[in-house]
């Protein structure tokens, strides 16, 4: 019977009790501040436009959302004579 | 004391119109007076499941905006009568529905009815949030399924901030019904279990309705599943969420109608 149970796959609930766990725990933590990223993105991108020219639509925001950590990633692409100015080609916030 | 009780879920067809029909008829039969108010202006449906559409002349926003007073609109059952119906408007939006109009309405409701039992529209918007202002019990209709649950916990969430209750500080009794519930798919494993939703939901369980052809057969007639088969499962399981609410103490259980081998055999055997 054990063995039969060891064979068996695991069924499609347990991903879904799994994924419902994870969203939902960012979802309540993002509750209240629902525009969060986009605070950090405008910061960021205010921090950087100090120093280079950046084009908005250059930008890419990506946000893994973890069990533990979630990481935020900022790709900003500027060109190379606004570089010349700053020493990185580019800046990965 | 005058209680209202707001069905709401977020997610669009769970069962939140079911469930008010249901639970509005067996309050009823218990011997409560109930008025069930449909919510879903534009989009009424109450009606239909009632077996009133033929009946309807005025509706909330005829009410709210004073064109028309409560008891013009309220349409008595015609099966129990200390049930009625306040239907929803089904030309205007939801934007012609005021706070002060569904306050006062609710306030006129408390003192003719026990129970007010509201039927909210799907989505977390504007007509929602009215459906569930004035609620002292609201009743999250969930299916065992992800976008569901992920939807109902937004409604929690509305239900902790967005209530007059919640403003007060006072607690809302929240309660989980869940619907379309295979008892068979979930023990394959191919289905979200009662406990899975329970833990990651965190309210208090009033009743587990199983997926039943009774349902469909009953909305097809135009009567709440408790009044048209008082005796199949589903209506079993919301029969038992009533005396929960009233406060009993009733064991949980899944209500089947599958009959075992002898009894069909000899069911067939009779007939």
């Amino acid at each position: 019977m054990s063995v039969l149970t060891f064979l068996k796959p695991r069924g499609s609930s347990s991903v879904a009790r799994e994924r419902l766990q994870l969203i939902l725990a960012h979802e309540r933590a993002e509750n209240g501040r629902p525009d969060l990223i986009i605070t950090l993105r405008e910061e960021i991108l205010n921090v950087i436009a100090k120093h280079v020219t950046v084009e908005r639509d250059k930008v890419q925001i990506k946000l893994e959302r973890g069990a533990g950590v979630s990481t935020l990633g900022v790709d900003i692409e500027f060109p190379v004579d606004t570089a010349l100015k700053a020493k990185p080609k580019r800046a990965t916030a | 004391m005058a209680k209202v009780l707001c069905v709401t879920s977020g997610k669009g067809g769970v069962g939140k119109t079911t469930t008010t029909a249901a639970l509005g008829a067996a309050l009823a039969q218990a011997g409560e007076k109930v008025c069930v108010v449909d919510f879903d202006v534009g989009l009424r449906n109450l009606d239909l499941i009632m077996g009133a559409e033929r009946r309807v002349v005025y509706d909330l926003i005829n009410v709210t905006n004073g064109d028309a007073k409560l008891p013009q609109a309220l349409i008595r059952d015609k099966r129990l009568e200390n049930l009625s119906l306040l239907p929803a408007s089904q030309t205007r939006d939801k934007d012609a529905l005021t706070d002060e109009g569904v306050e006062r309405v609710m306030g006129e409701l408390r003192e003719k009815f026990d129970w007010i039992v509201c039927d909210s529209p799907a989505g977390i918007e504007r007509g929602a949030q009215l459906a569930m202002r004035h609620a002292d019990v609201a009743v999250v209709v969930t299916n065992p399924e992800v976008s569901s649950v992920r939807d109902s916990d937004r409604i929690i969430g509305l239900l902790d901030s967005k209530t007059v209750r919640a403003e007060k500080g006072d607690h809302i009794e929240k309660h989980l019904i869940l619907t379309r519930f295979d008892p068979a798919r979930a023990d394959r494993g191919d289905m979200l279990k009662v406990d899975d939703v329970l833990e990651i939901l965190s309210i208090p369980l009033l009743a587990i309705i199983p997926e039943s052809l009774e349902v469909l057969r009953a909305s097809n007639v135009g009567c709440p599943v408790t009044l048209n088969n008082p005796l199949c499962a589903p209506s079993r399981a919301y029969i038992d969420a009533v005396r929960r609410l009233k406060g009993e103490t009733v064991p949980m259980a899944i209500p089947s109608d599958r009959k075992s081998l002898i009894n069909k055999l000899f069911t067939r055997r009779a007939a």
